[in-house]
């Protein structure tokens, strides 16, 4: 009997025990996806944030680690907070676009209110 | 006289804080809290690396956003960061939604003022004048003799 072991096991080159707890997020097929937490936070942290959720949260958990860990490998200086902060500054242009356009609309409404039809036989 | 006090990482570590510890320009010992969260998440020795990694002038931004990140995760064990990453796109795309709805409110307005002024001139029964019809006799009915 083969029973194959998942990524992190293989990774870590032990066995993979029945209830290994990165087993169900980390499959055999995926080396890559392991290989990333494991970079960036180690496996000991990433078996504890595991353990310390709730069996339903763990498999999100585990897809943002690995998301965080690959944009940590891609961006080693800002990783995910990079992101975090070109979204701030998308959020403040567009507030301003909006507050700008919103005005122009005031302004025309206003205009088209005191518009008079020009009478040239007066 | 002592030597100078350990940084945050090596108090917390507990190990001589020796002078050249890559940690302690960027963990003041009066700042303990900042070095655990990332010490928590990512374990100091993951750090370390990703540290000597990295040139010295870049250092001070990733641990930056290193405890960026590691708060995040803290508040957030599920989603961490990535929550509000995913957050902040949801407001981004309300708020562009909400600036085409105003811009074509805009053309709408444009037009509908267009369109009256033209109405009205078709009201008031101005022929629009053209050229070709535009001449002395038309007006005088004969030729003009001084």
């Amino acid at each position: 009997m083969n029973s194959s072991r998942c990524a992190a096991c293989k990774h870590l080159r032990r066995r993979c025990p029945s209830d290994c707890i990165f087993a169900p997020y980390f499959p055999s097929n995926n080396p890559r996806r392991f290989a990333y937490v494991h970079k960036i936070y180690g496996a000991s942290n990433v078996g504890k944030i595991l353990q310390d959720l709730p069996v339903s949260c763990r498999a999100q958990a585990a897809d943002t680690l690995c998301y965080e860990a690959y944009c940590r490998i891609k961006d080693p200086v800002y990783g995910c907070a990079g992101m975090v902060s070109v979204l701030h500054q998308q959020l403040n242009v567009a507030e301003c676009q909006l507050a700008t356009v919103k005005a122009e609309v005031a302004a025309i409404r206003n205009d088209s209110a005191a518009l008079t039809v020009p009478t040239w036989f007066d | 006289m002592g030597g100078s006090s350990p940084c945050a990482s090596c108090k917390l570590l507990r190990r001589r804080c020796a002078k050249d510890c890559i940690f302690a320009p960027y963990f003041p010992s009066d700042d303990p809290l900042k070095f655990a969260i990332v010490h928590k998440v990512f374990g100091a020795s993951n750090v370390s690396k990703m540290l000597q990694e990295l040139p010295e002038q870049q250092r001070g931004d990733a641990v930056n956003s290193l405890v960026y990140e590691a708060n995040a995760r803290g508040r957030d064990p599920v989603y961490g960061c990535v929550g509000t990453i995913s957050y902040l796109q949801n407001q981004v795309s309300q708020l562009q939604m909400q600036l085409a709805v105003a811009q074509a409110e805009i053309l709408c307005i444009q037009m509908h003022q267009d369109k009256s002024y033209f109405l009205q001139n078709d009201l008031l029964n101005i022929p629009i004048p053209n050229a070709n019809s535009f001449n002395k006799e038309s007006l005088y009915g004969h030729d003009m003799v001084s």
